[in-house]
Formats: structure tokens, sequence, C-alpha cells
């Protein structure tokens, strides 16, 4: 019997990126033994490790960017595409990694943790997140979701030392493991339903009708309540504050951006294209717990006195609003979707950015009050916190806007429009807390009017590009949006 | 003349490139009296690229004019499309004046953060112009929700004791309100095929029912900003806690727009719905008339007086759009536009007096016409002219919707009119409390009369409510193709579409 190759084109960036972070992995290991001198050991792979991460990502986007065709190319026997929507996220995935690398930088080496295993994780990460973007396969999905949690669990607990950031990542894990019990458990009912794993075979088969509703009903409602855990959903939610409030705040920055886009692609794949006969059935699952979001993620967020669990809540009430995108199961609906899940990896990069850029060795910067008088003390960082802040609020001019235009107009549509009712009102709630920051850091004086201390300049200009992005995609949102629009339509068009 | 950036493109970026540019410039308060310079120069700038939507003006038609219109998000058909009609166009002009007032009003007494003052201003101007030129539903809506943000930012970081309850109850109140306009303009975007168009939305027919809760929708967003009782509650505390320049621009222009919403959302896009809820929009402008008013008599701090009294005089203008005649319609712009120049001119004679007492309340002051007799000639003038006094620009428009409301009920005008004796009251008697009387209070005896920049501010204002008094007709005549036009489109049902 002979072992047919599969095309391996189609999956070069994820080979290389698997390649890339076994170097690194190895590397930290090697340079670390070969070495005598303690200096040097501390001091090379810390470049070493960061430099190998921001050249392979940039790699795998030039390779990704190259091979992007918008043609669907299936390999690994139907269990892994390449499409449209799959290059689009796993760019923006690069670019969140890369983002999160360089904003780190000085967090890290500030507090002892710029280590390789800091970027191999960071690497594995990524990679779990592009095999879940691409897979086509219920297990391919699974391989990818838990390549990635497994990395995002380590490294949650990379201060080892810190016993907030070990409870969380125990937290974490714990409750991950519980979701991914979940998911299978459901998987297993749709596999014994229609007898395969592969999602548009499965669709096929749904299609067809079944002979038992209630299995598919009682299958559903386990990957749906997998998938709510692994996006951070109402009620599924409960793990969100606390990892994002224990972990590092470089690994929350990560933790709050790339993954989402991870858990978007999951949800699309699953729903829209595996379980899209079944729409009727998850529809209205996702309202409730759109819905729910939307409520407890505003209102929760409103009594947060700590910035990091505030967007923590909040990133539960976007999760919820993409909910709403997903929900309509139109083309228009998942394409809203998408753009709001890329609009928000943005504006969450640029606002933990400048988490981190506040931040400084024995200070995290992460209590509301230690962002009073900004202004008084760096005008820049002050404006930019206030359009990312408005931003994500959903205001005009800036991209935030746009996104929520995008996903109520889906909903609109679509029929919705007490749905659209319902979120409007909870972006009412919503703007409360963000402009509560902007109160802080423009009315309030400072407790102290030290200047912020300078950090690496690229951090710096990555920062300025990231906030003055928000506003420029706000006013000339096309490019993106049709972007968005198009990479759907390409793929399930 | 640049080619290829119309008239009205320029009256919206020119002040919020100026604003950028001194947010870019600025931070260091050393260098204020540049930045102050600086400042003027873009308010006036911005006000002289307006002048020729004035002068330029082709009065005899109702058509839109200046019009620019460019794709800009082809994704969902928005366009960049802009516009100005007898409606719209004197506001653009009121805002771009009113504008360099503020910066003259805010010279002396801003000195902290001089920069980011007068940039938040100038970049609030432009934003009002792209308010009253939007023609695309989206752009409108922008334009419409980002002039909170530094109108939050004067309150909330240049205001009174209070100023972050006032600034985020403004906000928010605000926010409720045209969140609900955003899902009536997507639901729109669905009626009209795909279109953010809003004279194409004046054409689409809707069912009753549809009519009916669009005009809820918008309703919550323009009666918020007009403000209509009972969603006034915002204004009082917004005004009192504001500087000087806050409440100047919320008074003469933000409060327009909800009034201008009317007119160009409400009125147009669901007639059929106007007409039958127009009883309540009367019924709630005249208690806004009648019991704002007598709320504004027993108000101790000037400000909440005349934030009270423009409660009551909006009411007015609301009253006369929904009576549906040209009088009406006409005599609430002209009401517009004359309690812009009012209000203002009041909010700014309170300021003269409080940069110099720092108080507000009136039982602080007394006696004030002995120190500083020219001021109180102007403010004379000004507290006449908002208690309707003829040959002042209240007068004129109190006077036609009057009139108007006359043609459609007795009893209306009636309550209507009683405006004219509250007015007079609660205006005259704080004068009377503030101006005359002995001098009871030390500080008063030792004021200072206005200097050359106050005087300028007051004489422009003056000129402007006396010029509007006396003959209105330049301002009406502008005004009448667009109006005429307006009414028999609202006369048309659109169920028989």
């Amino acid at each position: 019997m002979t072992f047919p190759m599969p095309d391996l084109l189609p999956a070069a960036p994820e080979i290389l990126v698997l390649v890339m972070a076994c170097v690194v992995l190895m590397f930290e290991a090697y340079a670390v033994r070969g070495q005598a001198d303690r200096s040097e050991i501390v001091a090379r792979p810390r470049v070493a490790g960061y430099v190998l991460t921001l050249l392979t990502l940039l790699a795998a986007a030039g390779l990704t960017a190259f091979t992007a065709n918008g043609v669907s190319a299936t390999t690994f026997s139907g269990m892994f595409v390449d499409d449209a929507m799959a290059d689009l996220l796993k760019l923006m995935t690069y670019l969140a990694g890369i983002a999160a690398a360089i904003y780190s930088r000085q967090y890290l080496a500030d507090r002892a943790l710029m280590r390789g295993e800091y970027f191999a994780l960071l690497l594995f990460a990524v990679l779990g997140m592009m095999v879940m973007i691409s897979a086509s396969h219920l297990l391919t999905l699974y391989l990818g979701l838990e390549l990635l949690s497994l990395a995002l669990y380590a490294m949650v607990a990379l201060r080892r030392d810190d016993a907030v950031a070990v409870e969380a990542a125990m937290k974490y894990f714990v409750l991950g493991a519980l979701a991914s019990g979940l998911l299978l458990y459901g998987m297993s009912m749709l596999y014994g339903l229609t007898g395969t794993l592969e999602l548009n075979k499965m669709a096929a088969t749904l299609a067809g009708g079944v002979d038992n509703p209630v299995v598919l009903a009682f299958g559903l409602v386990f990957v749906v309540a997998g998938l709510g855990f692994k996006l951070g959903t109402a009620p599924f939610h409960m793990w969100v504050p606390d990892i994002y409030h224990g972990a590092p705040t470089a690994v929350t920055l990560f933790i709050g951006s790339a993954p989402k886009l991870a858990a978007f692609a999951f949800v699309i794949r699953l729903l829209a294209d595996g379980l899209q006969p079944a729409h009727a059935d998850w529809q209205q699952m996702l309202a409730v717990m759109a819905v729910l979001s939307l409520a407890i993620g505003n209102l929760a967020a409103i009594m947060q006195t700590n910035i990091k669990r505030m967007l923590a809540y909040s990133t539960i009430a976007h999760m919820g609003f993409l909910l709403l995108g997903v929900m309509t199961g139109e083309l228009n609906g998942y394409g809203a979707a998408l753009y709001y899940v890329v609009t928000y990896v943005i504006m969450s990069l640029g606002a933990f950015g400048l988490i981190l850029h506040l931040a400084r060795a024995g200070f995290e910067a992460d209590a509301l009050d230690d962002y009073k008088g900004l202004n008084s003390r760096a005008p820049w960082l002050a404006a930019l916190m206030a359009i990312l802040m408005l931003s994500m609020a959903g205001l005009p001019p800036f991209v935030g806007f746009y996104a929520k235009l995008t996903v109520l107009q889906a909903l609109v549509g679509a029929g919705w429009i007490w749905l659209a009712v319902v979120a409007v009102l909870f972006s009412l709630v919503g703007a409360y807390y963000y402009l509560r920051v902007v109160k802080l850091m423009y009315f309030d004086t400072p407790h102290s009017h030290e200047p912020v201390l300078a950090t690496p300049g690229d951090a710096r200009l990555l920062l300025s590009v990231n906030g003055l992005g928000v506003l420029l995609l706000g006013l000339l949102p096309q490019p993106l949006l049709a972007l968005c629009l198009e990479a759907m339509r390409l793929t399930y068009g | 003349m640049l080619e290829g950036i119309g008239i009205l493109s320029l009256t919206i970026w020119v002040p919020i490139v100026a604003g950028l540019l001194l947010l870019a410039l600025g931070g260091d308060d050393r260098r204020a009296d540049g930045i102050r310079a600086l400042a003027l120069i873009g308010a006036v700038l911005g006000f002289l690229v307006a002048i020729p939507l004035w002068t330029g003006f082709d009065k005899t038609t109702h058509a839109m004019q200046f019009v620019e219109r460019m794709a800009w998000v082809p994704a969902f058909n928005i366009h960049y499309h802009l516009g100005v009609d007898g409606i719209s166009m004197p506001f653009v002009l009121l805002n771009s004046f009113t504008t360099v007032l503020v910066v003259l009003a805010g010279w002396v007494v801003i000195r902290e953060k001089v920069a980011q003052y007068m940039a938040a201003f100038l970049i609030q101007s432009g934003l009002l112009n792209g308010v009253f030129a939007a023609l695309d539903g989206v752009l409108f809506y922008i334009f419409f929700e980002a002039m909170l943000i530094p109108l939050y930012l004067i309150i909330g970081v240049w205001g009174g004791p209070n100023r972050v309850y006032a600034a985020i109850k403004f906000f928010l109140y605000t926010l409720l309100g045209s969140l609900l306009m955003l899902v009536a303009v997507l639901y729109l975007y669905f009626e009209s095929g795909g279109s953010f168009d809003i004279l194409a939305w004046h054409r689409v027919p809707l069912t009753l029912a549809a009519q009916l809760l669009l005009f809820v929708a918008f309703f919550f967003a323009f009666a918020v900003k007009v403000p209509m009782w009972p969603v006034h509650t915002w204004l009082p505390d917004a005004h009192t806690e504001a500087p000087t320049g806050g409440s100047v621009v919320l008074a003469a222009i933000t409060l327009k727009v909800g009034a201008y919403g009317f007119l160009r959302f409400v009125l147009p896009i669901v007639p059929d719905a106007s007409h039958e809820l127009a009883w309540l929009m009367v019924a709630l402008s005249l208690v806004a008339i009648v019991y704002i008013g007598l709320v504004a008599l027993v108000q101790a701090d000037m400000k909440r007086l005349i934030a009270y009294s423009s409660i009551a005089h909006m009411g007015f203008v609301t009253l006369g759009f929904f009576i549906f005649n040209p009088l009406g319609i006409e005599g609430g712009l002209v009401q517009m536009i004359s309690h812009g120049f009012v209000s203002g001119a009041l909010f700014l004679c309170v300021g003269v007096m409080y940069d110099r007492l720092h108080s507000r309340q009136i039982a602080d002051y007394g006696g004030v016409v002995n120190t500083m007799p020219k001021f109180a000639a102007f403010m004379m003038l000004f507290a006449m002219a908002n208690a309707g006094l003829p040959g002042t620009s209240g007068f004129i428009g109190e006077f036609m919707v009057i009139l108007g409301t006359m043609q459609v009920s007795f009893w209306w005008a009636l309550a209507a009119g009683l405006t004219l004796i509250f007015g007079a009251a609660y205006t005259l008697w704080m004068y009377k409390r503030v101006i005359f009387g002995p001098v009871a209070n030390p500080q008063v005896a030792a004021l200072k009369d206005i200097d050359g920049r106050e005087f300028l501010i007051l004489a422009l204002l003056a000129v402007c409510v006396l010029a509007l008094g006396v003959y209105p007709l330049p301002l009406t005549e502008v005004m009448h193709a667009s109006v005429n036009h307006l009414l028999e489109h609202v006369a048309h049902s659109k169920l028989s579409y």
C-alpha cells in the first residue's frame, strides 16, 4: 500500500512556523548550555529568540500573502483548507504576534521573563491558531485548539513565583480542559449522527435530514457551549477576567488579541460550514449568548477598578457583538463578524500595548487610578489611549464605529431589529466605562508628575501607528471592510 | 481657491486642520500667545471660507447647493455627500461666526492647556458644519456623534466644580438618543434599497407603523439635543458647569442641531407620523414654554437661568415646526438663529462677570451698572432680546411662531404667548437684581468695565441682534424656497405611494 504524499504547499506557512518554533526552543536550550559566561547566557538568547520570532512571523506573512489567491485549496485528505478567509485571518494573526513581541520586549526584560520559552510558546500558539483557522475537519480543529491552549496555559504561568499568575494558569487549564471535554462530547455526537468528521460532508449529510433530531440538538448544545468557553462569551465567561487579570500583561495582550481571530475561525468553520443546515437551532443559542454577553460584559465592566479586568469584561461584550454577526447565518453577517474581530484585535493590541508601555519594573500600571491625569504627564499617550477607548466604545470617526455599524447593518438586514436595539442600548452602557478612562486621563489630576519612562523606540512607534491606524481605518474604512467582505464571499459565497 | 475642494468641505476641514495643527504645536503653555493667535487665524479663516455660501446662494431654488458628492465607502454605498439649502446654510455661517467669538472669549481666561482648549473648539466647529452640510445618513451620524467628543472634553477639563458629573451626563444622555437613530438609519438603508442618501429617504414610501417607530427613534435623537421637555435635564447641568465658550457653543449651535434634525429627517422622511404625533410635539413644546419658563423664574444661578430660558425658547422652535405652516417653520428657524446670538451673548455676559467675581449667583451681584456702565448697556440689549422686545431679533421669531400658531389654534397661541410674559419676567428680574440696586458686595464696587476685546465680542453680537430684529428679510428670503418645498413635501402622505 502506498502512502500518497499530500500537497504541502497550502500548509507551507504552518510548516515554516513549526520548524522555527522548534529552532527557537532548541536554540534556547543549547545556547544556554554552551555558554560559560553567565551574563551572556542571559543576553544572547534574549535577543536571538526575539529576532528569530519576528523574522519567522514576517516570513510567514510574506509566504501567506504571496500564496493568497482567493481560491480554496484542500490538502491532507480534506483535513486542511487554505482559502481567502484563512489567509486574511492568518495575516492578522502574524501581525498580532509581531505586535505582541514588540510591545512585550521591555516589559519582559524588566521582569526577567525575556527567555526563549516565551517566544517558542508564542510561535507554538501562533501555529495552533493557524491550524485552527485552516481546519476543515473536526480533528484538525481540535488539534489546533489544543496546541493553542497548551501554549497559552504555559504562557500564563510564565511567572512561576507569582501566586496570582499561577492561580490564573490553573483556572485557565481546568476550565479549558472542561471546555475541551464538552466540545469533544458534542463532536462525538455529531460524528455518531452523521458518520463523518469532515465539515463539508457533515453539512451535506445534515442537509439531507437527520433521523434523530434529539441527538443533533444535544450535540449542538455541547459544541456551542464549548465554543462559548473558548470565545469567552457569557454564560461561559467566568475565566476571562481572572486570566486577563492574573496573567503578566504581556501575555494578556497576546491572549486578548490573536486567539480571538482563531476562535472566530473556529465558530465560522464549525457553525457556518459544518452545521449550516442546523442554522435555525444554533441561531437561538447564539442570540441568547450574545445578549447575555453584552449585558454581563458591559455591566460588570463598570464596577472594575483594574483596567485589565475592565478590558476583560469589555472583551466579553465585544465577543457578544461578534456573535450577533454570526447569528444572522448570512454571508453579510459572517463578513461583518470578520471585520469586527479584525478591528477588535487591532484596538485590543493598542490598548494593552499602552498598558505595557506605562508599566515599568515593579509597577504594573494596571489600576484605573494609575491613569489619572495622564494628559498632563504624557499628552500623546493620553490621546492615543483616548482614541482607542472611544473606538472601543464604538464612537465615530474611529474604526470601532464601523465595526459596530457593519454588524448592526447585517442584523437589521436579516430582520433582527430588536436585537440591534438591544445591542445599541448596551453600547451605551459600554460607553460609560470607556469614557471613564478618558475622564481619568483628562479631567483628574495625576498622583505624581513624574514623566513616563522612555521605552524602546520601536514599541513607541508601533503604538503611535496602532492608535492612529484606529483613527485612519475609521476615516477610510473601505479597504479593510471590502477585504473582509470579499474574503467571506470568496470563501462561502 | 483649491481645485476640486468645495466650499463646504473647506468650512468643515479648515477649522479641523487648524485644530490639529494647534494640538501638534501646543502642549507648552508658555507659548500660549502664539497659540491663541493661531487659533484666531484658524477661526477667522473658517468664517471667511464660509462667506461665499451666503454671497453665492441662489434664493430661488429649494435644491441643494454647493453639492459635493463622492463615493466614500462603496461597500455600503456611503458617500461623502455635502450640500446646503435655505434651511441649513444659515447655520453653517452662524457656527463659523460663533467660533470666532468663542476663541476671543477664551483669550485671557483660559490659562491651562490653551492649545487643547482652542483645538477642541476649532475641531468642534468643523464637525458642526459637517452636521449641517451632510446629506448622507452615515456621514451625518458621524459628525453628529463625533461632535460630542470635543464638547465632552471641553466641559470636563475646563468646566466648573461639578464638571465631571455634567460632562458624563451630557455625553450619555445625547448618546442614548443618537444610538437609537443609528438603528433607524440602518432600517432606512434597507427600505430605500441600499442607499444612505438622505434626499432619497425623503421619497421612500413607508407604512404608518414603520413611520411611527422611525419617528420615535429620531425623536429621541433630536429631542434630547433640542432639548425638549422632559429630556432636557442634562442641559442645565452642562451649561452651568461648562466654561463660557462651551456654554456659548452649546446654546448657540448644538441645540440647533436637534431642531435641524427635525426638519431634515423627521418631517420629510416620516410625514404621516409627524402629522399623527403633532399633538404630542405641540404639547411638549407648550410644556417647555410655560413650565420651563416658570422654572427659570426661580433660579438663583445666572447660567442655570439662561439654560432654562434656552429650553423655553427652543420650545418655540419645535412648536413652530409642528404646526406645518410657513410662518411657523420660518419663525422657528429665525428663532433658532436669533437664539444663537442672544443666548450666546447672555452666556458671554455671565462669563464677563464670572471672570471678575468668580460667582454665577445672582445674589452675589447688584449695582453692577455703577462700575460697569458699558457692560450694563450691552446686557440690557441682550436681556431685552431674550424677552422678545420688538426691534430685537428675539421678537421676530417668537412673533412669527405665534402668528402661525394662531392660524391653527387660538388656545395654543395663547399658551405660547405666555412666554412673552414669563420671558420678560425672568430675564428682566435677573437683570434688575444683577445690574441695578445698591452695591451690596464690596467686590462689585471694585469691578472694572469691559476691555476692548470684550467690547468687540459683545458689539458684534449686538449688531447681529439689532440687524436681525430690524430687517430680517435677507434671512427669511434665503429660507423661503426650501421651507415651502418642505411643506409641500410634508403635505403629501407617504402611505398612498
